[in-house]
């Protein structure tokens, strides 16, 4: 190791360096940083780490896959898709005129039984499928500052194209989004008698007093010659008009539930619930389903079985891997640092 | 006509080269050409008249073909003392001058079109360019610029720093002051007011302000001596001449006037040609009547001289460019990858587009009221009454701006951020191997330096070592050894006073005068020289070392001490066996004391002589000798010569003393065996017709107007012969301190270390045995032969004997010698059959033969045939090569290597300039490759990986969603959170590791050289493991988009609470993946890793805090939901799990070395306890020097 001893190199040349040579020398100051040498942890996968984080991860991923799948099977599930079942047996091929057309009656009424009892709070969800709230051209549509506060009335221009009136009167809330403002309301009815749907606290907190402003009201909604869907009340700042609110908050996938309302009593099992369904919202002419829901909820939110199998199972893989590597290290161990193992040692007669 | 040969010879060189063979030649000054030592003998018994000898004097106009005209559209006319008429017709620059690259006005154009020249930022520019368009606009035009601006913004910030800093300088330089005649009398004036045609005068110690031409000297004779450090470094004195037509013209006497025809500015430092006109004579002007810019004058009162080059035309401010730019091997290779990059990210882009395509034409009929598309403008008629589109310009328009916008929203797949952390991870690399005590060298109190920031991995990958002998694998401080002085050699005793330096001193009215260095002695020696015997062997004695005192070209000077009563003469000259040989002489009693023109003063044990030189024949390659003529103080006129071997044996007197002629020669080849250089000293009394004629001779030839250099030549030749011999000097070119043991760690390390040197072929292979190059049980080719043909047969004998040798050593070595990666064969091949070699065909012969070797060793090379070395095996391998110089004869070696090391020695800094690194000494490459070259490389090239993968999950997380928004290109994660990704979030750990993570510690690195393999396998970066990145890739981006996707499918979640979940899974898991190969976890590695996932949590935050923003507070609803977490924990696990476990595997079943010495060192640290010291393997221990 030739260059261990070269440090103290020091003067052993006569005359070349003067005696001011040691005061501004050059040299780099010693630090543990610039050597670098700082002080360190150097791990290394040893068997014996390698299985106890294998074996680890099971024991720990297997018990909350269980516990999340217990959480989950907990969650009650009403689920009552309505789409093809409120169409009149008429209009069953002519889905879209049926929608579309002013005269006909909306209203249309079902029952279903609650399998299970149902605590309170019980969550009143519209589901809809195949619908892209998430397209670019949907989400950009909207004008937050418009939204936010009075003084940005005009403030319009990401609407397109419901910005504005034929006549260039700024429309309130503008945009894509708040035009096709969800339309189907649901009663609920439980041995003849109505059954509360709180539409109170549905949206959230910070967006109603960040996001919607308490002095902005709509104006010129849904007034052109193309309604999207539900009309707002002009008396509600949008701050109060939560259904819009939930409404705005664009969901992530093509299949998506929004907050209905809440209902605040339980429900027990096999009691027959009646369902009157006021189905105005156009789904049909892209396919879209629509499914009224009804759930309680746990810490693991709504029904969802994917997360605990899927823990279970990453689980049960880590405990595999542990016992195989348990078995691969007992058959066929290797010492660490054998110097043997190096390749110039291995194959010494080898070219590069 | 030689001259006229060397002249066309010459003219095939770099003219930076010219000054190189100097030290190349065993003998002592073999600075060829461009030196003149015109010197001006009074004879004091021919006549006062001052007459000029001199046998090099024509050797600059044979370079400056003198006899070619300088074309008038070619030169340049300067006025003397009149700059109005010389500047009038063409405005020659001033003296000022501007390092700096930027002012104010130019700074922010020139600095962006100097950035822009990188491909990567064009690209980048071009997508922010295509953002603003509103059809195209995915992101906000301000988020959009931002990565680009910022990065535009930090180099910016470092130029102008460089910048303010030059400027800076450039003032201080311009505003010294120097005496400008002006009308009459000198004033002072600033340096940047000097034009060119004014007369300057420099005072002693001052530095030159611009190039002049001499015109008269303090010195009668017209000598100034110039010390040209700040320019080449060379410390020594150098003379200069004034012309003797202009000596005596004096401002203060007479106007001078004369008009100079000189060259254009050219860079060439050691080159000049001009004629001057004065008083109607054309006298011819060269190299050593100018002085350039940066010079010192020292020991010459003053000099006056004409400007002719001024500022930025200077000399020196045109050899002021840096070392060109080289770029990395693994930038190199790395660009193949980010082609594949920018398929694979087309790819993308044309199955978003093919998708949206399909989609927009199966849905073409809903597309007018589809609510989340829209395409109808209901409140909008066009001039028909129909409603008009809305965004919507066709169906082939729409592909090609989805296409467009797939491109802006997966830009990062190409990683900008790469580039810019591969500049600060090479300034913090630098900044440690700068910083590294190991390679700071005491002697020369000077750091490792690094000059080209773009290259430090290469360091790690190098194959072949090209090293320069002299300066560089020795010390090139000339030591006087052992002398052979009439066939008596003087070595013997040597050994036992090893550590005896001896100083002797002399006194002259009362000052003690005593030479700078101490040299070894010989006690008989030195008995009999000091009794002065007056026998035959005594009178030798005497004549060796006052020939060792007078043939030289020494300038000594007289240093004050602390003592004012002590002086030390310190020996300047060009040679540094010269110097030796003056200081040997000095300590024997024989110190040369003063040198002024014409004569010497040497002080012979205690008294003082003086003696005439009247004559002095340079050294010049085609003699290998020089000679002065010395009138002694009785009138006798004495040859003293000195030479190579060769050259001497063959003038020396044969019909006498042939026993001490043999003594002598054996004498001298046990010197060169032991690694000596040799020089034999020759004597022969002049009779007066013998002196008379050869003065006549030689005063026609020094006046001749044609072939100048070569008439004088044949002077020299024609008196050189007949010689006595007197004896011989061996002196000892010092290897540098653990040479043998770097060049072990190297080899061992699988580098071909090839020696190219300018020396003779026995001094190179005894070099060779002494610092373990060579060994004894080599074989060795050698192949010196004059002409084609042989040249052609001798490779062809050696490539089938190496052949042989192969096929029997094949068996032999697996078994025997441990890692010898070849045959143990040693080429050694010289100069001159190089020139055939490099010429022609026989190239492809001598690689294939040189591959075998496992030694090369060229002698008698020239500057550009070493380049020449190089260039033949980079043609041929694809393996970098190093080359690793000192001199300003392997400036073209450095550059053509793929690295060129510069050594800060002896020699100047010709080499250090031309280098991308600098260092003191030749062992410090041991470190510098082994250690630092092997860390660089394996950060680099982890790093780029790294940067691949990070960015490329990123986008395929944004990918996949895509591909379920309808391929309408919406971005889950926030535009914001994208921008700061890779700036923010992921940024300071890859550069952290990428300046600091150790795989190994210095200590493993230099025990095992064999580790240094990895690098020249290619294994921190290669095709596989970059196909293995791409497969974990897209694992953990799917693992990490489709985790998330079916945990809410079908539930109430926003866009933007799981684009929140979908940058925290990024950047946790690929900060993990970087924490899982952090092999090194000391508390910045701690900070850099967490202190990023604190930073993109806070991050995350603050962007959801701002209402304005569509996912405001999205985090903190989402950080409430068990859900969420859930999902984190799983997707962090499940994504890394795969990689955890191959990566074990790999590393337990199917280790490499760099794993296995990993454990050893972690094994060992905790064996070191129990005290025992394990060695991994033993170094093969070669045989003993011979």
């Amino acid at each position: 190791m030739p260059p261990e001893t070269s440090t103290s190199s020091a003067g052993g040349k006569e005359g070349s360096s003067g005696p001011s040579s040691k005061k501004n020398s050059k040299k780099p100051k010693y630090s543990k940083f610039s050597q670098q040498e700082l002080p360190a942890w150097k791990p290394i996968l040893t068997p014996g780490w390698v299985i106890s984080i294998f074996a680890f991860t099971g024991i720990i991923f297997i018990p909350i896959g269980l516990a999340s799948l217990y959480a989950s099977e907990k969650v009650v599930e009403l689920p009552f898709q309505y789409d093809q079942k409120c169409i009149p047996s008429e209009y069953s091929n002519n889905a879209e005129a049926y929608i579309k057309s002013t005269t006909t009656n909306k209203t249309c009424t079902a029952t279903f039984k609650v399998e299970k009892t149902m605590k309170s709070p019980i969550y009143v969800y519209y589901q809809l499928t195949n619908y892209f709230q998430n397209h670019r051209r949907y989400v950009k549509s909207k004008s937050e500052d418009q939204l936010r506060q009075k003084s940005a009335e005009e403030d319009t221009d990401d609407c397109k194209p419901e910005a504005r009136t034929p006549d260039g009167q700024p429309i309130v809330p503008c945009g894509l989004i708040a035009w096709s403002l969800f339309n189907d309301t649901y009663k609920i009815k439980v041995k003849g008698k109505h059954l509360k749907i709180s539409k109170k606290n549905i949206a959230w907190q910070s967006d109603q007093t960040k996001k919607f402003g308490s002095d902005v009201y709509p104006k010129n909604f849904q007034a052109g010659g193309l309604i999207g869907g539900a009309k707002l009340n002009e008396s509600i700042p949008l701050s109060g008009q939560e259904d819009l609110i939930v409404w705005m908050r664009t969901a992530a996938l093509s299949t998506f539930r929004k907050l209905y309302g809440k209902i605040e009593t339980d429900l027990e099992a096999n009691e027959e619930l009646s369902l009157v369904i006021e189905n105005n919202y156009n789904t049909y002419s892209f396919g879209g389903k629509k499914t009224l829901v009804l759930s309680t909820a746990t810490w693991i939110g709504g029904k969802n079985d994917f997360l605990g199998l899927a823990y279970i199972f990453i689980g049960g893989l880590s405990l595999f891997f542990a016992v195989c590597f348990l078995l691969m290290y007992l058959f066929k161990p290797r010492p660490l640092g054998d110097p043997s193992y190096l390749s110039w040692n291995r194959n010494p007669g080898m070219i590069k | 006509m030689d001259s006229n040969k060397e002249a066309g010879n010459s003219s095939h060189f770099d003219p930076a080269l010219k000054s190189s063979s100097r030290r190349s030649i065993t003998s002592s000054h073999s600075r060829g050409s461009d030196t003149v030592s015109v010197r001006e003998v009074p004879l004091s018994h021919s006549g006062s008249k001052p007459v000029r000898y001199g046998s090099k004097g024509a050797d600059s106009e044979g370079f400056s073909m003198s006899r070619k005209e300088i074309n008038d559209e070619d030169a340049r006319l300067v006025y003397i003392n009149d700059p109005q008429r010389t500047n009038e017709r063409f405005e020659f620059s001033g003296n000022s001058i501007r390092t700096g690259k930027y002012s104010v006005i130019t700074f922010l154009p020139r600095n962006l079109f100097e950035q822009f020249h990188r491909v990567a930022y064009i690209y980048f520019l071009v997508i922010a360019v295509l953002n603003q368009l509103p059809q195209l606009a995915v992101f906000g035009r301000g988020v959009s610029i931002l990565p680009l601006a910022f990065v535009l913004l930090v180099t910016a910030v470092k130029d102008l720093f460089e910048d303010w800093r030059r400027h800076r300088s450039d003032k201080v330089e311009n505003s010294r002051l120097a005496s400008v005649l002006v009308g009459e009398q000198f004033e002072q004036m600033k340096w940047k007011d000097i034009r060119v045609g004014e007369i300057v005068k420099i005072h002693a110690n001052e530095t030159i302000p611009c190039d002049i031409v001499l015109l008269s000297t303090s010195d009668p004779t017209g000598v100034a001596y110039v010390q040209t450090i700040n320019l080449d470094g060379e410390s020594n004195l150098k003379t200069r001449y004034a012309k003797q037509e202009t000596l005596s013209k004096l401002p203060e006497t007479e106007r001078i006037s004369g008009l100079i025809k000189c060259e254009k500015p050219n860079r060439n430092i050691y080159g000049f040609q001009a004629n001057m006109e004065v008083d109607q004579k054309r006298l011819s002007l060269g190299s050593s009547n100018i002085v350039l810019r940066g010079c010192e004058l020292k020991n010459t009162k003053w000099a006056l001289g004409v400007a002719v080059y001024c500022g930025g035309e200077t000399k020196a401010m045109l050899n002021n460019s840096g070392a060109p730019s080289k770029r990395s091997r693994l930038e190199t290779r790395m660009n193949s990858e980010i082609i594949m990059l920018s398929v694979f990210l087309v790819a993308l882009c044309t199955v978003i587009s093919v998708c949206a395509a399909v989609w927009l034409k199966r849905h073409n009929d809903e597309l007018d009221m589809l609510p989340y598309y829209r395409r109808l403008n209901f409140n909008d008629r066009d001039k028909e009454g129909e409603f008009t589109n809305y965004e919507y310009y066709g169906w082939g328009l729409e592909i090609a701006f989805t296409f467009l916008m797939s491109v802006i929203v997966f830009q990062v797949m190409i990683p900008i951020s790469l580039y810019i952390s591969m500049e600060l991870v090479r300034v913090g690399q630098a900044y440690f191997m700068i910083g590294d005590n190991r390679m700071y060298d005491e002697a020369s109190n000077s750091r490792f330096q690094c000059r080209a920031l773009n290259i430090n991995e290469d360091l790690g990958q190098i194959k072949y070592v090209f090293s320069d002998k002299t300066g560089t694998l020795t010390e090139n401080k000339m030591e006087f050894q052992c002398a052979s002085i009439g066939g008596v050699d003087y070595s013997k005793t040597n050994e036992i006073q090893e550590n005896e330096l001896v100083e002797y001193s002399v006194e002259v009215d009362g000052e003690v005068l005593r030479p700078k260095m101490k040299v070894k002695v010989n006690p008989e020696l030195l008995q009999l020289s000091r009794s002065r015997l007056e026998n035959d062997k005594g009178k030798r004695i005497h004549d060796f070392f006052l020939a060792l005192a007078a043939c030289n070209t020494i300038v000594p000077l007289h240093v004050d001490t602390s003592d004012p009563k002590v002086k030390l003469i310190d020996y300047q000259g060009e040679s540094p066996d010269e110097q030796a040989l003056a200081y040997a002489a000095a300590t024997y009693g024989y110190t040369l004391i003063e040198r002024t023109s014409g004569h010497i003063m040497i002080d012979i044990q205690g008294e003082r002589h003086k003696f005439n030189v009247l004559g002095l024949h340079e050294f010049d390659s085609d003699r290998k000798r020089m000679s002065v003529i010395l009138g002694y103080p009785d009138n006798s006129v004495k040859l003293l010569v000195k030479g190579a071997d060769t050259s001497m044996l063959s003038v020396i007197n044969k019909s006498s003393n042939m026993d001490r002629i043999h003594a002598t020669e054996s004498h001298l080849h046990s010197y060169s065996s032991l690694g000596l250089r040799t020089l034999v000293i020759g004597m022969r009394e002049l009779n007066t017709s013998e002196f008379e004629q050869w003065h006549q001779s030689f005063e026609a030839a020094s006046s001749a107007l044609l072939g100048r250099a070569a008439k004088l030549r044949k002077v020299a030749s024609n008196i050189e012969n007949n010689l006595c011999i007197l004896g011989a000097s061996a002196i000892e070119d010092k290897l540098q301190k653990g040479v043998p043991e770097s060049i072990e760690s190297l080899r061992t390390a699988g580098i071909q270390v090839w020696v190219l040197t300018g020396d003779k072929q026995e001094t190179a292979i005894s070099i060779g045995y002494s610092s373990k190059l060579l060994t004894g049980d080599m074989t060795q080719i050698i192949i010196n032969s004059k002409n084609k043909e042989s040249c052609r047969r001798k490779l062809q004998d050696a490539l089938v004997m190496s052949q042989k040798l192969m096929a029997a050593s094949g068996v032999a070595n697996v078994t025997e010698t441990s890692f010898a990666p070849k045959i143990p064969t040693a080429l050694i091949i010289d100069g001159t059959s190089l020139v055939h070699v490099l010429d022609n065909e026989l190239e492809e012969q001598l690689f294939e033969l040189a591959s075998k070797c496992s030694v090369v060793l060229c002698c008698r090379v020239a500057p550009l045939q070493k380049a020449g070395i190089v260039a033949l095996v980079k043609k041929r391998t694809s393996d970098l090569t190093l080359a690793i110089g000192d001199g300003a004869n392997d400036v073209s070696m450095i550059q053509m290597a793929d690295v060129g090391v510069g050594i800060s020695g002896q020699e100047g800094r010709q080499a250090v300039m031309a280098s991308d690194f600098a260092m003191g000494q030749f062992r410090f490459l041991v470190p510098l490759l082994l250690v630092h070259g092997h860390w660089n490389y394996q950060r680099l090239g982890y790093m780029i990986l790294y940067n691949f993968y990070r960015n490329a999950v990123f986008v395929l997380v944004l990918f996949w969603y895509v591909l379920f928004t309808a391929f309408s290109l919406t971005t889950a994660i926030n535009e914001w959170s994208s921008m700061l990704f890779s700036i923010v979030y992921t940024a300071l750990p890859t550069i952290v590791v990428g300046i600091l993570d150790k795989d190994l510690s210095k200590r493993t690195l230099l025990n095992c050289p064999q580790l240094y393999r990895a690098g020249q396998r290619q294994e921190a970066y290669n095709k596989k493991l970059f196909w293995i990145t791409v497969v974990d890739t897209l694992w953990q981006s799917i693992v990490i988009f489709y985790g998330a996707f079916f945990a809410y499918w079908g539930s109430t979640i926003d866009v933007a609470s799981i684009g929140d979940l979908w940058t925290l899974a990024v950047v946790i898991v690929v900060n993990i993946h970087l924490a899982m190969d952090v092999i090194r976890w000391n508390w910045i590695a701690h900070v850099s890793i967490w202190g990023s996932i604190a930073a993109t949590f806070i991050s995350i935050m603050i962007i959801d805090a701002i209402p304005t923003l569509p996912g405001y507070w999205a985090i903190f609803h989402a950080l409430g939901t068990g859900s969420f977490w859930l999902c984190l924990l799983g997707i962090i696990i499940t994504a890394l799990l795969p990689r955890f476990m191959v990566k074990y595997i790999y590393q337990y079943y199917f280790p490499d070395d760099i794993q296995i010495s990993r454990e050893a060192e972690k094994v060992e640290a905790s064996r070191v306890v129990v005290g025992g010291d394990i060695e991994m393997h033993p170094i093969p221990v070669g045989p003993p020097r011979s």
